[in-house]
């Protein structure tokens, strides 16, 4: 479990987080969710220990990131897989060298053993046939598999994904949000997605916490997401005109 | 950030790899371009040297005398290393800057990757290594361009040429080059690697940094270069 606890971040004078507490659950789908500019992306990178918040605790299992000395803050980051917005694959390197990249660098397994999990965690998001690729030969959607194979190649506890499916068509986004799911409860670990799209709310959303200017406005899951009155909610959710006639035919 | 860079590796057999990568993408890769310029500027300096000659009592060996001089103590460390500035400068930050702004840089680092050290600090120790080497090699492809040049043309005998360039030769002046040439390779190194790895916002911004790691390291370059002219040859 991550629990965060009054995280304060500000920019330049200009308070982006304020105040935020919230519990992301073990082998559940948490998801951050909220506007553009929110400050989604900028709490994800203070629970990593991407910024330095201001002020507030960020606990890993009861383990305060902020307060370990840098050796320790190491051993937690290598608990960490993270798959960023753009993907953030190494494009000097194969996909195949992608995945077996945090296995290099903190495992004392031989070039056989790396390569054989690389290929389980490819084959485990239906990656096949792409290993000696590099990521601009592949699409979006395989760029996304590969960084999920990448995240979860040294067996993380925690799992980050910012934006997981921007740039993707419907159908690829849904897969991939499934993919997600099942990976957090196949291997039992705490997943924190941060998204603004309505479907991965609706498809995978089990623990949701809803960013508005800086603040952690409403909290729930994907049942009480359509039905809340809170108003920034319902602006967020019922933007769309479709939406808003279902709303309404739904009364 | 030089701070960050100077700690432990994570692996060593990694970043091994790394620098040996590093002198074969930034060094092996320049080779090209320094042949080109280094053979043609022996030329030209030997024409021009043997045409600003007119006097019957300055000897025929003052050309490859006065080419070996030039190419030794100036053209080679630090005219080589002004151009690389440029290509191996405006390289490392556009790599780095890229990196940075794809969200790269900010993986390694939520994997527990040192960055910088692994990053910054293998093209630093591969170009301050390779560099040198690079000089050296531009420096007989200098002299053989002058040579070439003075005898196909006959503006100097071969001879002559090869007593010039022995003549008076002092071996402190390849020290002094080669010392040079290591402080500009790390000038190069780490001003790139600096606006590389620092860049904020877009490929605008990535654009940006590569023209300002040039211009700084070529500021910075002259500046080591008159420091280094004035502390080792000036008595």
């Amino acid at each position: 479990m991550i629990e965060i606890k009054n995280i304060q971040k500000s920019f330049g004078g200009v308070t982006v987080l304020n105040d935020i507490s919230f519990e992301f659950f073990t082998g559940k789908t948490n998801l951050v969710i909220g506007q553009s500019g929110s400050g989604k992306s900028v709490l994800a990178k203070c629970i990593v220990g991407l910024h330095n918040s201001d002020s507030g605790e960020v606990l890993y299992d009861g383990r305060d990131m902020q307060s370990r000395t840098n050796s320790e803050r190491k051993a937690i980051r290598k608990e960490i897989g993270m798959l960023f917005q753009g993907s953030a694959l190494f494009d000097s390197m194969t996909v195949e060298e992608n995945v077996m990249f945090p296995l290099t660098m903190f495992t004392k397994m031989s070039k056989e053993e790396m390569l054989e999990r690389a290929n389980f965690c490819l084959k485990r998001v239906e990656l096949h046939n792409t290993n000696k690729l590099y990521p601009a030969e592949t699409s979006g959607g395989m760029q996304k598999r590969v960084a999920i194979a990448r995240a979860i190649a040294l067996n993380p506890r925690y799992l980050f994904c910012d934006e997981p499916n921007s740039g993707l068509d419907p159908k690829t986004a849904i897969v991939i949000d499934n993919l997600i799911q099942d990976i957090t409860r196949e291997y039992n670990i705490t997943t924190v997605v941060i998204t603004h799209d309505m479907n991965s709310v609706l498809e995978i959303g089990e623990n949701i916490m809803f960013l508005h200017q800086g603040i952690n406005a409403w909290q729930g899951d994907r049942q009480s997401i359509i039905t809340t009155d809170a108003k920034a909610v319902t602006e967020f959710v019922y933007a769309s005109t479709f939406m808003k006639d279902y709303k309404k035919r739904m009364k | 950030m030089l701070g960050g860079c100077l700690t432990r590796p994570d692996k060593i057999k990694v970043f091994w790899k790394r620098c040996v990568d590093e002198v074969m993408n930034l060094g092996i890769n320049s080779m090209g371009i320094v042949f080109i310029i280094s053979i043609f500027m022996g030329m030209v300096i030997t024409i021009q040297t043997a045409s600003n000659i007119d006097s019957v009592l300055i000897p025929k060996y003052t050309v490859g005398f006065t080419a070996r001089q030039t190419v030794v103590l100036e053209f080679s460390p630090t005219i080589i290393s002004l151009i690389l500035a440029g290509i191996v400068g405006s390289r490392i930050s556009s790599e780095l800057g890229s990196m940075r702004v794809t969200e790269q840089i900010d993986a390694l680092e939520t994997m527990g990757v040192n960055s910088k050290n692994y990053l910054i600090l293998p093209k630093i120790l591969g170009f301050m290594f390779i560099l040198p080497f690079i000089v050296v090699y531009s420096m007989f492809l200098g002299i053989f361009g002058g040579w070439l040049v003075g005898t196909a043309s006959g503006i100097i005998t071969t001879a002559d040429y090869v007593y010039g360039i022995q003549y008076w030769f002092e071996p402190f002046s390849i020290f002094y080059a080669l010392i040079k040439t290591v402080l500009f390779a790390f000038v190069i190194a780490s001003v790139s690697s600096y606006y590389g790895y620092h860049v904020k916002g877009g490929a605008l911004e990535v654009g940006r940094a590569s023209t300002k790691a040039v211009i700084w390291s070529s500021i910075v370059i002259l500046f080591v270069n008159y420091l280094v002219t004035q502390l080792l040859l000036i008595d």
